[in-house]
């Protein structure tokens, strides 16, 4: 254990020392990677400021102030992903395609860790703090509200911490058993496509799609299947809780335990299929 | 004359064949592209769900965000990524941006051709491939949300004012983003203006949401900036917001834009070829 805790900080710096080694590049990546989830936090401004009553969904809580922290708590997740894991999944297909795995393979340590880690963008790191920023400030607008205070206690900011963590369990899972597909599919080029057109679900309150035949198929298939739906909605529903008014709803309990349940159930299956994956590699080089 | 249309002829065909090399994968990329529209559907109709005084039947929707129902702005965006097949040029500045920084644009002042109308050769041939292949995916779109056209087809003259409109959203796309790969020549690194010009394309050009949902203090940005002739303009023309005068003036506006951005480019390139130096081979 204690090795690999070493060997991820010595990752971590090494990247460090990189991604800092051109500096404005650096200071550049974050300023684009902010301007872009304030274009997003001004395009949902624009859409609440089109009436007084707009919500997403009727009767489902997520008013302006409930939403920008659902939208701050996709950030969170968002740019934890990029940070340590989007590069890494990236560099697993190109790995394969090389050839170059084989070097991985040799090294006396776990090899899913090994290629889970090596290289973490900081730069991505800046919208971790802008969404801890909005989400913050939201939860603090609410916490005023003249007609329907919010009241948080230590314990459910701590479990909002915890719910992101298992969210980002979720996301780790689905992206390496994408990335390891590559091994199967020669080269991975739509990776990062097929990514962003999944987790495009993510990113929205998961009331929307219960409705309609396909709205909820959608949910079933994004909840238990590719089960990125929990991600984000456990933990925004934890902090905001847009149902407070109406005393709360009783799924909130089972979302809980399908977020924990499909944490632990996604990573298996995925150390499964990267496992799978592994003993189906063929070394491309000679 | 005919030595120089069979060049540009042959290049045409060359383009066309470049573009066929990856069916596949382009066709499952087309699909793919209507993904997030499906959420960003599933949302709009939660949305307006909130806007709903009273059950009506069938649940129809009847609240109006910005003078567009709900079913309005499911064919607004449909037509939007129409527009968007004309008028978006990936690659382009960034392409002539490269090919100034790293010598290739030598390459076209050895040869008695010229690169901006080669280059707008290159992109029309990749165009009509796109349409060719992507036009099954669109239809299967289009059809699937039909019910959301409630005003049909337009007229004979509106839909005629909107193939033109489509047509000179490509030429305007076309130029703006040439000219600004052309400033290259002055300022090696042009992806900071990339940057903020997909920053006011976002806003200004109406492919996220309609432009009357912009707050009323930049209406003026609108009418002063091209931006809106790439996505919102045709679009609106098609569902039938914009009529009567409004119409004709908007298009000979588009007309001037696409003379503006073409005339600067001209005097970009002569400009800039004066100004490079190319080394080595």
């Amino acid at each position: 254990m204690k090795t690999y805790i070493q060997v991820f900080l010595t990752f971590a710096r090494n990247s460090l020392v990189r991604d800092l080694s051109f500096r404005t590049n650096f200071l550049l990546q974050c300023v684009t990677s902010i301007s872009w989830a304030i274009m997003n936090w001004a395009f949902f401004k624009i859409i609440f400021a089109q009436g007084k009553n707009i919500a997403i969904g009727k009767g489902t809580g997520w008013t302006e102030n409930e939403f920008f922290i659902f939208l701050g708590t996709v950030w969170i997740i968002n740019a934890i992903v990029q940070t340590f894991f989007m590069p890494n999944a990236q560099e697993f297909s190109e790995l394969i395609r090389t050839g170059n795995l084989d070097f991985a393979l040799l090294k006396p340590i776990d090899t899913q860790f090994l290629v889970s880690f090596p290289r973490l963008n900081w730069a991505s790191l800046a919208n971790f703090f802008l969404g801890i920023v909005v989400v913050v400030f939201y939860a603090n607008a609410l916490m005023h509200d003249a007609v329907n205070p919010l009241s948080l206690s230590v314990f459910q900011v701590l479990s909002y911490i915890v719910f992101i963590g298992a969210g980002v369990v979720i996301m780790y899972s689905v992206m390496i058993s994408l990335a390891a597909t590559s091994v199967w599919l020669g080269r991975n080029q739509n990776l990062y496509m097929i990514w962003f057109y999944l987790t495009n679900f993510y990113r929205y309150p998961m009331e929307i799609y219960q409705r309609g035949v396909i709205g909820w198929g959608l949910w079933g298939f994004f909840s238990f299947v590719v089960p990125v739906l929990v991600v984000a909605n456990v933990p925004a529903r934890t902090l905001a809780q847009p149902l407070r008014e109406s005393g709360g709803n009783r799924w909130e309990n089972w979302l809980i335990l399908l977020l924990f349940t499909m944490a632990l159930v996604s990573l298996w299956v995925s150390r499964r299929v990267f496992r799978w994956a592994l003993s189906s590699y063929r070394s491309a080089s000679s | 004359m005919w030595a120089k249309a069979s060049t540009w002829w042959t290049y045409f065909r060359v383009s066309l064949e470049e573009r066929m090399v990856y069916r596949g994968d382009f066709i499952i990329g087309v699909m793919m592209r209507f993904l997030p529209f499906a959420t960003q559907v599933f949302m709009y109709w939660a949305i307006f769900e909130t806007l709903q005084a009273n059950e009506q039947p069938e649940g129809r929707l009847t609240g109006e965000i910005g003078g567009f129902t709900f079913y309005d702005l499911i064919a607004y965006l449909l037509l939007v990524t129409v527009t968007r097949a004309f008028s978006s040029m990936p690659g382009l500045t960034s392409g002539i941006s490269n090919s100034v920084r790293n010598g290739e644009v030598k390459k076209y002042l050895i040869q008695p051709i010229d690169m901006v109308g080669f280059m707008l050769i290159q992109r029309v041939a990749h165009k009509l491939v796109y349409y060719v292949m992507a036009f099954l995916p669109f239809a299967f779109w289009f059809y699937l949300f039909r019910d959301c056209f409630t005003n049909g087809i337009p007229g004979v003259e509106i839909f005629a004012v909107y193939l033109l409109s489509l047509v000179l959203s490509f030429l305007l796309g076309f130029f703006l983003e040439t000219c600004m790969g052309l400033i290259a020549f002055w300022y090696l690194e042009v992806t900071s203006l990339t940057f903020i010009y997909m920053l006011f394309n976002f806003f200004l050009s109406g492919h996220m949401f309609p432009l009357t949902w912009l707050p009323g203090e930049f209406e003026w940005a609108v009418q002063a900036l091209p931006f809106q002739y790439l996505a919102y303009f045709p679009a609106a023309v098609f569902l039938g917001k914009i009529t009567g005068a409004a119409l004709y003036w908007g298009i000979v506006v588009q007309i001037a834009w696409v003379f503006f951005f073409f005339l600067l480019s001209r005097l970009l390139w002569h400009r800039g070829v004066k100004r490079y130096s190319g080394f080595g081979g």
